[in-house]
């Protein structure tokens, strides 16, 4: 299988040397007159356009969030990432660290808490890099709540400075809004796969 | 091992795969035209994704700098890519996948099944992906006695269905609520007999149907949209959150890849993650987008391997005009203003790839003689090339690939035979007035509901003869 993959290899980029002609290793200019990273943030514009694609915020002090996970998840079973804030979890939840947990094992969980990486304003998104205060990429998929905890200092404009600040090596989720569908005559419908419910709370910058 | 000039651009191959229909365009979209309850769906459906895109195009006040970035940088992939797949290919092995290179549809389906044979499984859960049904991967498992398991609610309402996909995003568009819900209640083992066709409950069957599935499936198949060549890293945009449960749960990744799927920079994504969710599902960004980069030790698929996949791309980054349509992103929106797809439906194509952009790259990537119903399958009308968020001209490569078909040809057809006397005609003072008086006979024979006659009965078969004037321009100008 080596040897025929070897020759595959050769052959497609023969194939495509000889379909593009002499070359220039030089890579094109890219007009990027679009608008650039280092607009300004409004979070009124963040807090509308995750409404408007039906997670639920709050907006409240860091010291206020354990109230928040009450109210939505009190008295269900939570899982956890390593490095989540014990201050956030209330004593009515039973919070469970994922220490390799098995999907099964995750699947039984009512909802997740986690932390956050970068979140866009303009797009409603949040995104999760899987440190070690988020967790590994399945904690956030099989619960059917996730109620994700979002510094304001990590809110930016728009999608060049979410780029600009997130690192390719580590795994990436961008989530913008509770699991959907348009698979039914192109209606937006909430809940299928992924959590039917994402709530995002925005807390001030420490 | 073979005679052929190894760097030759090659075609699709015959035989296996979908991109080659049974029939022809016209006579296969006669029958989709007669079909009612399928144009009210697609009419309907059509609609309501036309407005939520031009919603949120009309937010974004930079959307034709957007387009200007993302065709540039498409026209630099497709200028560099056997060195961006080089660099893509080193970046994915460093950080512990595994590169493979597919030739054509027979040899991604060899790879593939092998891949899925070593793990031990029988089944394979799958994320939505154009270039796996393009080269029959479904049928290449099932033969080799593995079962795949569609997981995208379209795909899985097409695969129970027994039906073909019909639109690039939403496979099963052709279905209304009614439809699927009759689906669901005679093909989904276990479903609920009291299944409403409210969209909610449809979807939460599907999500009972297919959770045990993902939790105990050792392998996964995907497509990407998006490859890093600098960092490695591999895109898949979603909505459902099936795509994550296929990129996160199982222990190994099968990942195949058209190659101008490739992008040069990390930085590139910017670009095409606020063109994609736009002009494809029109939402200002799709619900979930998975990136990742070879192996996360700990977190996701311990085994990941890419499949690079030729199938006739070569063949068609050597037409200079026609490699635009290898710029695609598959976003749809094409599809989506387009007054014969609108009408047709994309079963029509018979390709898997419908619509204005199939019906310029499916001719190409088999070779335009095995397609050549589909470049005539259009209007011109230009509203594509409009809404094509990375700028590809369709209708020019329309023109082009006519053109190809045409200089293709041995024979004289009958479209050349009259284009041939029209100029002679047109060259001829006296004949052209005869002619135009002429012209005044099909009056008579072109009457409401009837057509010329054969072989000029083809022509009108599609359009209404215009009724000649009474008088022709000559005719008057001698009278003033």
């Amino acid at each position: 299988m080596v040897g025929r993959t070897v020759n595959s290899r050769e052959l497609i980029l023969g194939r495509l040397r000889a379909a593009i002609g002499p070359t220039t290793t030089t890579p094109a200019e890219v007009p990027r007159d679009y608008r650039p990273a280092g607009g300004d943030v409004d979070l009124d514009v963040l807090v509308h356009r995750l409404t408007d694609y039906r997670a639920t915020v709050h907006r409240c002090s860091d010291a206020e969030v354990a109230k928040v996970v009450d109210e939505v998840l009190g008295g269900q079973r939570v899982v956890v990432p390593p490095r989540v804030p014990g201050h956030w979890l209330p004593a009515t939840v039973a919070a469970v660290t994922d220490e390799n947990l098995t999907a099964e094992q995750i699947a039984a969980f009512d909802g997740v808490v986690t932390a956050a990486a970068v979140a866009i304003a303009e797009t409603g998104t949040v995104v999760l890099d899987a440190a070690p205060d988020q967790g590994r990429r399945v904690i956030t998929l099989l619960p059917d709540v996730h109620i994700c905890v979002l510094r304001t200092d990590q809110v930016v404009a728009g999608a060049p400075d979410a780029i600009a600040r997130l690192d390719p090596n580590r795994p990436l989720t961008w989530i913008s809004g509770p699991s959907a569908t348009s698979d039914i005559e192109l209606n937006r419908v909430e809940g299928v796969h992924g959590p039917r419910r994402l709530h995002v709370v925005i807390v001030p910058r420490p | 091992m073979t005679s052929t000039f190894l760097g030759m651009p090659t075609t699709a191959p015959r035989g296996v795969g979908h991109l080659r229909g049974d029939q022809s365009f016209p006579a296969a979209a006669r029958r989709a035209l007669a079909d009612s309850q399928l144009r009210r769906n697609l009419g309907h459906a059509t609609a309501t994704i036309r407005a939520k895109s031009a919603a949120v195009i009309a937010e974004a006040p930079d959307w034709q700098q957007l387009r200007d970035a993302g065709a540039a940088i498409k026209a630099d992939v497709m200028a560099r890519l056997p060195e961006l797949l080089e660099q893509l290919e080193a970046a994915v092995t460093a950080a512990g996948g595994t590169v493979h290179w597919a030739a054509d549809a027979v040899e991604a389906n060899r790879i593939v099944t092998e891949l899925v044979a070593a793990t031990g499984s029988d089944r394979v859960i799958k994320v939505k992906s154009m270039a796996t049904q393009e080269i029959g991967l479904n049928e290449a498992l099932e033969a080799a006695g593995i079962t795949p398991v569609e997981t995208d609610l379209a795909e899985l309402i097409v695969q129970l269905g027994d039906d073909r996909p019909s639109h690039i995003l939403v496979p099963a568009i052709h279905r209304n609520r009614a439809e699927i819900r009759e689906i669901f209640l005679r093909e989904m083992p276990g479903v609920d007999p009291a299944l409403t066709d409210d969209p909610v409950a449809l979807a939460a069957a599907a999500r009972r149907y297919l959770r045990q599935t993902f939790l105990h499936t050792p392998v996964a198949v995907s497509g990407a949209n998006f490859a890093v060549a600098e960092t490695g890293t591999l895109v898949v945009v979603e909505s459902e959150g099936n795509g994550r449960m296929c990129l996160t749960l199982p222990e190994t990744l099968i990942t195949v890849m058209g190659v101008e799927k490739v992008v040069p920079t990390w930085r590139d994504l910017e670009v095409f993650l606020q063109l994609l969710p736009r002009a494809s599902t029109g939402e200002r960004m799709n619900p979930y987008t998975s990136m990742w980069t070879g192996v996360s030790p700990g977190d996701g698929p311990q085994q990941v391997h890419l499949v690079l996949l030729d199938n006739g791309r070569s063949a068609v980054l050597a037409d200079e005009v026609g490699r635009q349509a290898l710029h695609c992103i598959r976003c749809s929106a094409c599809l989506n203003v387009c007054p014969v797809y609108e009408r047709t439906g994309g079963h029509a194509y018979g390709s898997v790839y419908p619509g204005p952009i199939g019906a310029v790259l499916s001719p190409q990537l088999t070779g335009v003689e095995e397609n050549a119903s589909l470049p005539y399958a259009s209007s011109l009308c230009g509203a594509c090339y409009d809404a094509c968020p990375v700028k590809i001209n369709i209708p020019e490569l329309l023109v082009h690939l006519r053109a190809a078909h045409v200089t293709a040809q041995r024979r004289p057809t009958t479209e050349s035979i009259a284009m041939a006397a029209a100029a002679y005609t047109m060259d001829h003072p006296a004949l052209y007035a005869a002619a135009q008086r002429a012209a005044r006979l099909t009056r008579l024979a072109g009457r409401r509901g009837r057509g010329l006659p054969p072989p000029l009965s083809g022509w009108t078969i599609g359009r209404d003869l215009p009724q000649p004037p009474p008088q022709t321009f000559r005719e008057w100008w001698a009278e003033r």
